[in-house]
């Protein structure tokens, strides 16, 4: 990672020229471009969409309320999918398909621990932080399956994260005896709606302690920069005394701490669980905040942040279409187009056209100056 | 050669898996297994097993996770179809129609004697009830309609979702609100269900002026999406004193929403809460005044079934073609602990 030191007067003076090169090719461009349009759009129709009220809750809290916020809360699952989701994605070159599954089987694992195998429970039968430990070691187990195969039996991730897609529902009703438990306790919905006294939803708590924690491990481990360099080479970082099998076991089991968590906040909203629809195409909206956020899907780079804000640009999308009455079952095409315009925009033939349309006034700049 | 054994391992524990996983969802009937049954010599004969034969049966039925209810019934309907009952049964649950019709060609290969059918959706099914005709393979219809003439099948044990509908909106008309601004959170599109329940809505909003759809979502049976659903109607600032749900997980998603806004429900509230289907924790929230109305959908048709069948088997045509599942709706005011014992699953 060592760069040869330039001078910064070279520097400063590239940086000048070419501004607005520079930022359109910067990673963070297009998710930043799409909310932008968003917002737009949204100030423009009804300015009205990013009213914020307080309200009291039938608990008596006072609580936000408003479309921004319902952004920042609903988008809190699949932000923390989409933190893991880089990470696989950069070391291994493919996506985890099978998060949503995983997710059903974390909070199934959850709810049986708190329900105690009771199918209603009022009260929990089990601490709650044990519970949610219990779950995250189930997801644990279950990211190291994915990662082994993927990474000791080199299946292709797709195909390899597809058993898990095909068989986590029922094993998440399995877990539970195929009964729906419910539990009442509120305490235990704390974590996917309010603290007391708090008026600010607690996912969004937690999603800005996920990223927290990303960002600490990012700065002060090697983390970041092994899966970059296994997901570029892993034969050269082999050579250079990585473990590159290894690191792309980590990523997956990273990512099933990070579905725990996931899987732990969607079902503490409700109290109870559906096997078969709970977080229902969740993987394709995480991959997409993968793409959406600039990383290359074939691995290598990445930047977590990208993957963030791609994330509340979905979320933001689906909530702007809701606002407008969009047919619930009609919100997949319109994330369709956003795809076609990715695969379209990342295309080679296509950046290829777009760079030497940029190149051609880039170099009579540089001539007048 | 290590490529090869790689493979054997990675094999090895999907199917290892698999076998954790083993509880629905199963294929078509094996084919290993002999068949003692006659298949009849003219198709008006029932299939009639030669007594001490198990009567095969092929049980299609939808996804047992996509609600109380469902689980419900698919439990009701696999304790019944037992050897120890005098069945060889075969079990298949998808709410992919596709798949269920694939299935269902499968079971009628495998000369079952009857096939047991709750279709995911009321269209597509001309075939395979044409080839279960030929084959002589007796179709019964439980808890789902389907569109096609009586002749097609012996029998059907159905709930009357269009009736379940009507009593719902006339239970609703009664309250005589002085407007009806509804927020309607539809099942999964197609379904029987969903469309009996949602064209006595659909009919009455359309002939009155008073009844207006706030917005008209599907949520496909998904208690979080009815919870997002509901929170954008309270974000977009929209009025409403209606929440018409198509079952009960999605009205306790509505509720959710509700609650987080400090908008009042039920017996005293500003909001009208309706349900459906048989979930004893929504009768317990009738009961306890939280939500106003649960239009009961009841899932225990297996019992009718077996009736059926034995009576088939002895020779008896059943009395009626369609035989409807007693329910009623229950409102919050003169619901008793009786009836959520009684009708609670």
């Amino acid at each position: 990672m060592m760069t040869p030191v330039k001078d910064p007067k070279v520097k400063t003076k590239q940086a000048g020229e070419s501004g607005l090169k520079r930022l359109t090719r910067h990673q963070m461009f297009i998710p930043l471009a799409a909310l932008a349009l968003l917002v737009l759009f949204n100030l423009i129709a009804d300015p009205s969409f990013f009213a914020v009220s307080i309200k009291e809750n039938s608990l008596g809290n006072p609580v936000l309320s408003g479309n921004i916020i319902s952004v920042l809360d609903n988008a809190s699952e699949l932000v923390i999918l989409a933190i893991g989701m880089t990470l696989v994605t950069a070391s291994s070159g493919g996506q985890d398909i099978s998060v949503g599954a995983t997710m059903a089987i974390a909070g199934s694992v959850i709810l049986r621990m708190v329900c105690g195998g009771q199918i209603t429970a009022d009260t929990m039968q089990m601490p709650l932080l044990l519970a949610v430990l219990i779950g995250i070691l189930v997801s644990m187990v279950f990211g190291a399956f994915n990662g082994a195969l993927v990474a000791y039996f080199k299946i292709q991730p797709m195909v390899a994260t597809l058993i898990m897609y095909t068989a986590g529902r029922s094993i998440a009703a399995w877990i539970n005896n195929n009964q729906l438990p419910i539990i009442n306790d509120q305490v235990f919905k704390y974590a996917g709606t309010f603290l007391p006294g708090v008026p600010v939803p607690t996912p969004i708590f937690i999603t800005a302690l996920v990223i927290l924690a990303f960002w600490l491990i990012l700065k002060f481990t090697t983390l970041g920069l092994y899966t970059q360099s296994v997901g570029i080479n892993a034969n050269s970082s082999r050579l250079n005394g990585l473990d590159p099998k290894l690191i792309k076991l980590l990523t997956y089991v990273i990512l099933g701490v990070c579905v725990a968590v996931a899987g732990f906040i969607r079902v503490s909203r409700s109290g109870s669980i559906n096997y078969s629809r709970m977080a229902e195409n969740i993987e394709m909206d995480a991959i997409l905040a993968v793409a959406l956020g600039g990383n290359v899907l074939s691995g290598g780079r990445f930047n977590i942040y990208g993957s963030i804000l791609g994330a509340y640009v979905i979320q933001f999308l689906t909530t702007t279409l809701y606002k407008y009455d969009v047919p619930s079952t009609a919100l997949p095409a319109y994330k369709a187009v956003v795809v076609i315009l990715l695969v379209v925009l990342s295309a080679p033939v296509v950046r290829e056209k777009l760079a030497s349309l940029k190149k051609a006034p880039a170099k009579t700049a540089k001539e007048v100056s | 050669m290590k490529k090869i054994s790689c493979l054997l391992v990675a094999l090895c524990m999907v199917l290892a898996l698999a076998a954790c996983s083993g509880n629905d969802t199963q294929q078509p009937a094996d084919n290993n297994t002999p068949s003692n049954t006659q298949q009849p010599a003219d198709d008006n004969q029932p299939a009639a097993p030669a007594s001490g034969d198990l009567i095969t049966v092929g049980v299609i039925n939808n996804d047992p996770n996509e609600s109380g209810y469902r689980t419900a019934n698919d439990k009701a309907m696999r304790d019944m179809f037992t050897e120890a009952n005098g069945y060889k049964a075969t079990f298949f649950n998808n709410n992919d129609a596709a798949q269920q019709i694939a299935t269902a060609q499968q079971m009628i290969q495998d000369e079952v004697d009857f096939l047991l059918l709750s279709p995911a959706s009321t269209t597509g099914w001309d075939t395979v009830l044409q080839d279960a005709q030929a084959a002589g393979t007796q179709v019964i219809l439980f808890d789902r309609m389907l569109e096609a003439d009586e002749s097609m099948y012996v029998a059907a044990v159905v709930s009357d979702m269009p009736a379940e509908g009507k009593t719902a909106v006339d239970w609703l008309a009664a309250q005589g609100l002085e407007e009806y601004n509804i927020v309607h959170i539809q099942g999964l599109m197609g379904t029987d269900a969903q469309v009996g329940r949602t064209g006595a809505l659909d009919e009455k909003v359309a002939a009155e002026a008073n009844w207006n759809y706030v917005t008209q979502q599907t949520a496909s049976w998904d208690e979080e999406t009815a919870r997002t659903i509901t929170q954008s109607v309270i974000d977009g600032g929209k009025p409403f004193n209606v929440i018409y749900a198509e079952n009960n997980g999605m009205a306790r998603g509505a509720v959710a929403a509700l609650d987080a806004n400090g908008i009042t429900h039920g017996k005293d509230g500003d909001v009208i809460v309706m349900g459906f289907d048989s979930d004893t924790w929504a009768m317990e929230a009738v009961l306890s005044g939280s939500w106003n109305y649960m239009g009961l959908c009841n899932p225990l048709q297996a019992e009718t079934v077996d009736s059926i069948i034995k009576d088939l088997a002895a020779g008896k045509a059943p009395a009626q073609k369609i035989i409807y599942t007693p329910e009623q709706g229950f409102d919050a005011a003169t619901i008793t602990q009786a009836d959520v014992d009684t009708y609670g699953t």
